[in-house]
């Protein structure tokens, strides 16, 4: 067990309430520079979260950010930048709703239904993530690049595919195109919650199933240990044993795994339907939010409930007069003060590290070898 | 990328001969226009090499080639710079607001000064505080659309035939023309001759109504390659991306020459966002459209190097321009790839790697056949090829790319090993 001093809780705490306060501050400014009270955005903010409707839209919104961070911590852990978390994502969300709502899978029983939509999801995603592992482990080319490029092309093979001559069709009254909606047999009913127009989606046991998953992973069992170890010091694990090769290949893939499912509890639970105006971007957003909640199972879903609440809250702002985009401003600060807060706060502990060091070997010494 | 894992790397062997001379990549050239002419005669797709296409391809590629320059400077001094993308936005942003009101060159001038101030942040958190490379570019890619949009709303608004995510039109810069050269060479481009043509083709789009933003870029990327190449500061900043260290064990300030080649990164990176903003009328929200990607796609395409960035958005800007001109020319490219994918299959099995040489065989061989058993490419795919190049590149050639040694790491003074 490791000891939780006093101090150590204040240090991990100072990081990213400091950069919350930071970024608070910051915006305040701004609105203050561009001619808007930040008491009405704060008033009109809290006045909304008040509301169960938002509430239970912003754990919605929570429960993909919360899937997509955990998707890109289990790279994180082993210093692998998954940034095509947001194209594994899309692409799997697109064919798994297209084979959810396929005509042929109605006959099928209804939990059967799911769980096929659910590793459907997994795989397209694993398979997306592992085309960069592949060329990672065989080619040594940067799993960064590699990412970002796949995002691209996912984002045009799913325009492509989102096509009426393809797996697609036209919204009728709209000039929206999605895919064919799933019959209520496919989907996972939501939860209601008294007060509130909207329910909470059903897969919100998902996220916490992998939130635990996660967990049991990295603190249970020898691969999260090894996944662990190498990117702590991959010299060090491939002298204890460690294929790294094989450590990069699956945390890839698991990263695409669990990429694959951010899109569903929004595609089961109210969608039914991947469209056009399907969210993006979630991936990147799960790169902020494994950053402010450091990787650990409790934080990201801490910071996963805060970007949700700032998302489902900007609106009220807009009412209240402040242009909402604020709040991008503010998530953006956020993430970059974070990110320095924690650097800092890490300078300081190696520093506080070392005087208690200097302090306790300066006792050990009798005054004479001190003078000598 | 020596900030994550060292896995799967390979170290380029060193140079087993002197670089490739002039005369050679004219030859390459030349080969290339006639492996062009030929798929032209072939496919009838005459847009292939017609002015028209040269010219929207050098439109195109100019604000590629600017955040790949942007992604030099930064890399060359061992810094990633992957918020190329938001300082881009920031850019196209600071021309729409200046450019409406004061002009297009006022509006370049505004944009570079907003990616500036991107690269700055950039460079504060990386140099300063040490944070990850990648993390604070992505930051700085959630950060600045966000405040683009705010600003846009705050001053587009209001202001006439501008809106909440447009800003009001911008006239477009001054275009030159080479005097008597143009109607000579469209002469010669209609009689459709195998290669003459094509060439007077290519040429007359290289010298008709040219923006003068473009031959500022061309300026500017011929500009950094002496800068970096030939100058002290730039051996300097170059050294800073390959051994800091060492840099810092010869007097070099390593925190200095970082910020400066960060900051310039921020200013190019701006500039071709003012550029894309002022050529394409106004500033619009999402107008950016992942080319600060597609530009450090062109710069690892180009090898770390001014004429192979230069050459990587040329080509990329050129698969645009065929994507905007019909069907049949962006078939003929599934041919062009394919013949490109067999001279690397050839040059692989000279280089001693027949695996690889099987595997580009293979996949020429693949697009080849889709290119026989089909008679179109889907518009939606062909926005994919830049990337998909990129791919095939750092698969199949990588053993020719090097990239900065140092690039990636965080770098801290008198705390080197």
């Amino acid at each position: 067990m490791r000891t939780l001093s006093a101090r150590s809780v204040l240090l991990g705490l100072a990081a990213p309430l400091g950069a919350l306060l930071f970024a608070v501050l910051v915006c305040a400014l701004i609105l203050i520079v561009s001619g808007h009270s930040p008491v009405t955005a704060v008033d009109s903010l809290l006045t909304s979260a008040s509301r169960p409707r938002t509430t239970v839209n912003s754990i919605n919104s929570a429960i993909g950010y919360y899937l997509a961070a955990v998707a890109v911590a289990i790279g994180f852990r082993m210093k692998l930048f998954n940034i095509g978390v947001d194209g594994q994502y899309r692409l799997a969300a697109m064919l798994s709703a297209a084979l959810a709502g396929a005509a042929f899978m109605e006959s099928l029983p209804s939990f059967l239904r799911v769980t096929m939509t659910v590793v459907a999801a997994m795989l397209v995603g694993a398979v997306w993530a592992g085309i960069a592992a592949l060329l990672k482990v065989t080619r040594g080319v940067s799993e960064v690049i590699t990412t970002i490029m796949l995002n691209a092309i996912a984002t045009n093979l799913v325009a492509y595919l989102l096509n009426p001559d393809r797996l697609a069709e036209a919204v009728p009254g709209s000039n929206n195109i999605s895919t064919r909606p799933i019959t209520e047999g496919g989907q996972v009913p939501g939860i209601a919650i008294p007060g509130s127009t909207s329910a909470l989606f059903g897969l919100v046991f998902l996220a916490v199933a992998v939130g635990v998953g996660y967990w049991f992973l990295f603190g249970r069992t020898r691969l999260g240990f090894e996944i662990k170890a190498t990117g702590l010091s991959e010299s060090a694990a491939v002298a204890s044993g460690v294929s790294v090769k094989k450590m990069v290949l699956l945390s890839m893939l698991l990263s695409g795994a669990v990429a694959g499912l951010i899109g569903l509890p929004q595609l089961l639970g109210s969608s039914h339907s991947y469209a056009l105006d399907f969210p993006p971007g979630l991936g990147f957003i799960g790169i902020a939010v494994a950053l402010l909640g450091r990787n650990h199972p409790i934080g990201m879903a801490f910071a996963a409930l805060l970007w949700g609440f700032l998302d489902n809250s900007s609106t009220s702002l807009d009412i209240a007069g402040v242009p909402r985009e604020i709040v991008l401003i503010m998530q953006g600060v956020i993430v970059l003060s974070v990110v320095v807060a924690y650097e800092l706060v890490r300078r300081y502990r190696v520093r506080a590290e070392q005087r208690d060091v200097g302090r306790a070997l300066a006792i050990q010494k009798s005054p004479e070898e001190v003078s000598v | 990328m020596s900030g994550g894992l060292a896995v799967g790397q390979q170290t380029a062997p060193a140079a087993r001969r002197s670089r490739l001379s002039p005369m050679t990549y004219a030859l390459i050239a030349l080969g290339a226009l006639l492996v062009l002419s030929a798929v032209r005669v072939i496919t009838g797709a005459g847009d292939l090499t017609s002015t028209g296409s040269v010219q929207a391809a050098l439109t195109a590629a100019v604000p590629i080639a600017m955040a790949a320059l942007a992604g030099l400077w930064a890399e060359r001094a061992g810094v990633i710079n992957i918020g190329l993308e938001g300082m881009m936005v920031l850019g196209t942003f600071g021309a729409g607001y200046a450019g409406y009101q004061w002009g297009p060159w006022a509006g370049v001038v505004f944009g570079l000064l907003l990616g500036v101030l991107g690269g700055l942040l950039h460079a504060v958190a990386t140099v300063t505080f040490g944070v990850d490379h990648i993390i604070s570019g992505v930051a700085i890619n959630l950060l600045a659309p966000g405040a683009a949009l705010f600003l846009s709303k705050q001053f587009f608004a209001d202001a006439a035939g501008g809106g909440q995510k447009q800003s009001p039109r911008i006239q477009d810069a001054e275009k030159v023309s080479v005097p008597g050269l143009p109607d000579l060479l469209g002469s010669i481009e209609d009689k459709r001759w195998f290669f003459v043509s094509d060439l007077a083709g290519i040429l007359r789009g290289l010298t008709t109504q040219v923006s003068l933003l473009t031959v500022l870029a061309a300026v500017l990327i011929a500009g950094s390659a002496f800068v970096l190449w030939k100058t002290p500061l730039g051996l300097r900043l170059r050294s800073c991306g390959e051994a800091p260290v060492a840099a810092e064990s010869l007097g070099v300030n390593v925190y200095k020459y970082k910020y400066l080649a960060v900051t310039a990164s921020g200013a190019f990176a701006g500039l071709g966002g003012a550029i894309l903003a002022v050529t394409s009328g106004q500033f619009r929200d999402g107008q950016t459209g992942g080319r600060g990607f597609i530009g450090l796609a062109a710069m690892i395409f180009g090898n770390w190097r001014p004429g192979g960035l230069a050459t990587g958005a040329g080509l990329f800007g050129y698969t645009d321009a065929l994507a905007l001109r019909g069907s049949l020319a962006v078939h003929a490219l599934l041919l062009l790839l394919a013949i490109a994918l067999v001279v690397v299959a050839v040059w692989q099995y000279r280089e001693g790697a027949p695996v690889l040489s099987a595997v580009s065989a293979a996949i020429g061989v693949l697009f080849a056949w889709w290119y026989f058993t089909s008679d179109g490419i889907p518009p939606e795919l062909v926005g994919a090829a830049p990337y998909v190049v990129t791919i095939l590149v750092l698969a199949l050639a990588s053993q020719r790319l090097r990239a900065p040694r140092a690039v990636g790491e965080v770098y801290r003074r008198g705390e080197g090993k």
